[in-house]
């Protein structure tokens, strides 16, 4: 078999019989939104999807905090009254001065 | 370049990229027909002209307007099938016993005739596929588009980036290299 011959017939062959050029369906679709989620967003809109992060952080430590110190002031409540805390205070030098005289 | 296309490009380099959708629209049929000749399988044709429509859309901003939009795309696709060939080199021998009972009588027709004819042309364009898989990629694409496509060297040159002296020098030895793995497959029954 003359093998230049057979090679020459091969690719007249291929030549004459070239591949499809069917796409598959909605391939379009499929690149655009592969292209869409590879494109990086614009700097704007980043620093305000970090602003709403950081925005549900702080209610949430707010939220915390509040708890937090609502059941410090329950606690609290079970102590002796304030305005009495605060007279024995007020009322301390006199009631040493008194002391002193009884004692002379 | 088609006025449609440049204001498409000048869209998608705004950073609408809903604008390249009917780039991909009209040109993907011509991507696809040249990835078909370097890739067998559907997956893997899906999967290059996939990568060319990407490497198109980050390289965009290179695109100066100068020849029509089509030849660059052509170029990196060439480029990027180049790449394909290059990372899924089979390189495996073929013996006539390897072939399918088509490309077997196609063979078999032709040292009867010397004359294949037309009607079984798919069998040949399988057989030439069979076989240029054995060659590296640069010998497989050179004789793709060389001697399958009918492309000047010039064309070539400008298709692959590579200087008309290497085209040259390439498709001599993609020539030999085909012939050598020829008569490997008809050593076996012809010779």
């Amino acid at each position: 078999m003359e093998i230049k011959k057979l090679q020459e017939a091969l690719i007249t062959a291929a030549r004459a019989n070239p591949p499809t050029d069917t796409v598959p369906y909605a391939f379009e679709k499929r690149i655009t939104a592969r292209l869409r989620a590879l494109a990086p967003e614009d700097p704007l809109g980043q620093w305000s999807h970090a602003l709403w992060r950081a925005a549900v952080a702080c209610l949430g430590i707010m939220l915390l905090l509040g708890a937090w110190s609502f059941t410090e002031d329950l606690g609290r409540a079970s102590d002796p009254d304030l305005s009495l805390q605060l007279e024995h205070a007020v009322l301390a030098e006199v009631a040493q001065e008194q002391a002193l005289d009884f004692a002379w | 370049m088609e006025t449609a296309d440049s204001e498409l490009i000048a869209a998608v380099l705004r950073g609408e990229v809903g604008s390249f959708e009917p780039l991909v629209l009209k040109y993907s049929p011509r991507l696809f027909a040249t990835a078909r000749r370097y890739a067998r399988r559907e997956s893997e044709v899906e999967d290059v002209v996939q990568e060319v429509w990407i490497k198109a859309y980050q390289k965009l901003g290179t695109y100066r307007g100068e020849a029509p939009f089509e030849h660059w795309l052509m170029r990196l696709a060439v480029r990027t099938c180049y790449d394909f060939l290059r990372k899924h080199q089979r390189n495996k021998e073929a013996t006539f016993s390897d072939l399918s009972e088509s490309e077997q009588g196609w063979l078999e027709r032709f040292a009867a005739q010397s004359d294949s004819g037309e009607e079984r042309a798919s069998a040949a364009r399988l057989l030439v596929g069979r076989i240029l898989e054995q060659l590296p990629a640069s010998a497989r694409l050179v004789i793709t588009l060389l001697e399958i496509e009918d492309r000047s060297i010039k064309e070539i040159a400008d298709l692959t980036g590579w200087s008309m002296p290497l085209v040259k020098v390439r498709a001599f030895r993609a020539r030999a290299l085909m012939r050598q793995a020829l008569e490997k497959i008809c050593q076996e029954k012809y010779m």
